[in-house]
């Protein structure tokens, strides 16, 4: 299968507070954040405020639900309001919403689902989380063929966890806004039967023989 | 075709050739809901599995809500269907809140409203992928009924959907009897949901029961069943054997 694009960014903002990760069909993604992003622009111009988590991923839900014969796409919905603080939504295919304290989705999320059951704690730090989220995508990228170049995190509020599987968000809030980051591939920890790069064997075979023993 | 949030098909006047919406299979699917009457009222009981094919992906998932101030809704089967459903739920309790004549919906009517639904988008081929159990009690008379996908609707003392109808209700046909207390309709519930979590491939060990009486509803906090795997017969199956 030909990889179309080996960095594509798959967070996508829909305000200011609420951002999502989107898998699965991208024609299909792109067009549903598409749609919800003008909705919410027009539900925040009457509301007078922010939209609320919540209000973002029902629409998203909505669309989905209500399409589900035609769009092929799992989504996750994360943000901060003022009223429930940070929150995370999953929105998978057929167009069940259900809120989590953590979600993961996309192809490589099946070699995740031990990992989290295993690495995943309640109130972890912003640091600790993102450290998680990066580990996390790291190991499908080394299991799952549909994933790999390079991993995307966007930093919020309060270490909501939320993160699709060739990028993840971990979506932090503060008073400073929105952090993204930018983790290349080859500068990801190695794993199992996993090799340093090289420039050319040429530099291995002419790399300096070990020093003898010194008994 | 036209992209929109509202889910009615254009031109639905070219009957079977048009490409008007049906659910052709599940995806977030829940299993077994077991229920039965007892001395008060309803005992519901439900996992919190979110099943996705053979994943249990999700682990929290309510399947059983209150309706109104009469009656408990558990279902099986597509959870996005169901959240549909909640929706179209609230809507007729808020019409008929808004009669405001001191009259509310029982669980019969609630139960029949649900059948006019399920075999309504049935004959559409639109199914809503669920199989649904309806309890309450209002003015002191118990209503236990159920709706599958189809429309196939009845009432009884004790009902079960999914795997529960092969495993559950054997259990029910011996062991229920007319005025069982809390205590026994709980442990027979238990039972059901034992041997469910044993024998369901999509059961995940933690579960709701769900009580409605005269009262009105509560719903328990999430717990898990003890299990049991030390036979003898399971730590040395091939003893005996040549």
């Amino acid at each position: 299968m030909y990889v179309a694009n080996r960095a594509s960014d798959k967070i996508t903002q829909l305000t200011d507070n609420v951002y999502v990760c989107r898998s699965g069909s991208a024609a299909d993604s792109q067009i549903v954040s598409d749609y919800v992003r003008y909705f919410l622009h027009q539900h925040t111009i009457q509301l007078g405020q922010p939209a609320t988590v919540k209000v973002a991923a029902n629409l998203i839900r909505l669309l989905s639900y209500n399409n589900k014969n035609m769009l092929q796409t799992g989504l996750i919905v994360g943000g901060w309001d003022k009223y429930e603080g940070g929150k995370i939504y999953g929105i998978p295919l057929g167009g069940t919403l259900i809120e989590q304290p953590f979600a993961i989705g996309g192809s490589g999320s099946s070699y995740l689902y031990g990992f989290f059951d295993q690495a995943w704690k309640e109130g972890m730090t912003k640091e600790e989380a993102e450290q998680l989220v990066v580990k996390a995508v790291s190991l499908a990228i080394a299991r799952d063929g549909a994933s790999g170049g390079v991993v995307r995190t966007v930093v919020f509020e309060f270490s909501v966890v939320a993160f699709n599987l060739v990028v993840f968000v971990v979506l932090k809030i503060n008073s400073d806004g929105v952090t993204r980051n930018f983790y290349p591939g080859d500068k990801l920890q190695l794993w199992h039967d996993e090799l340093e790069p090289q420039h050319s064997l040429l530099d291995i075979l002419n790399a300096p023989s070990p020093e003898p023993m010194n008994i | 075709m036209q992209f929109m949030a509202s889910k009615q098909p254009e031109n639905s006047l070219l009957g079977p050739e048009s490409d008007s919406q049906r659910t052709l299979y599940p995806y977030v699917t829940g299993t077994s809901v077991v229920a039965l009457k007892y001395k008060d009222g309803i005992l519901m009981a439900a996992d919190m599995g979110g099943s996705y094919g053979s994943t249990l992906r999700y682990k929290s998932v309510q399947r059983m809500k209150p309706i109104g101030k009469h009656s408990l809704l558990g279902a099986s089967g597509e959870i996005s269907d169901f959240q549909e459903i909640l929706s179209y739920l609230d809507e007729l309790i808020l019409y008929d809140n808004m009669w405001d004549d001191g009259n509310s919906l029982g669980p019969k009517e609630v139960h029949n409203y649900l059948t006019r639904v399920m075999y309504n988008r049935r004959n559409k081929f639109n199914p809503l992928w669920n199989s649904l159990v309806l309890g309450g009690v209002k003015n002191g008379q118990k209503y236990l009924g159920t709706v599958s996908m189809i429309g196939v609707n009845f009432e009884d003392n004790h009902v079960a959907t999914g795997f529960g109808n092969h495993l559950a209700r054997p259990i029910l046909r011996q062991e229920w009897h007319e005025n069982l207390s809390f205590e026994d309709g709980v442990r027979l519930l238990e039972k059901c949901m034992r041997v469910l979590l044993y024998r369901d491939r999509s059961a995940v060990n933690k579960l709701q029961i769900a009580k409605i009486t005269e009262d009105g509803v509560t719903i328990s906090q999430p717990y898990s069943l003890k299990t049991y795997w030390e036979f003898s017969a399971f730590e040395n199956p091939a003893q005996g054997a040549i």
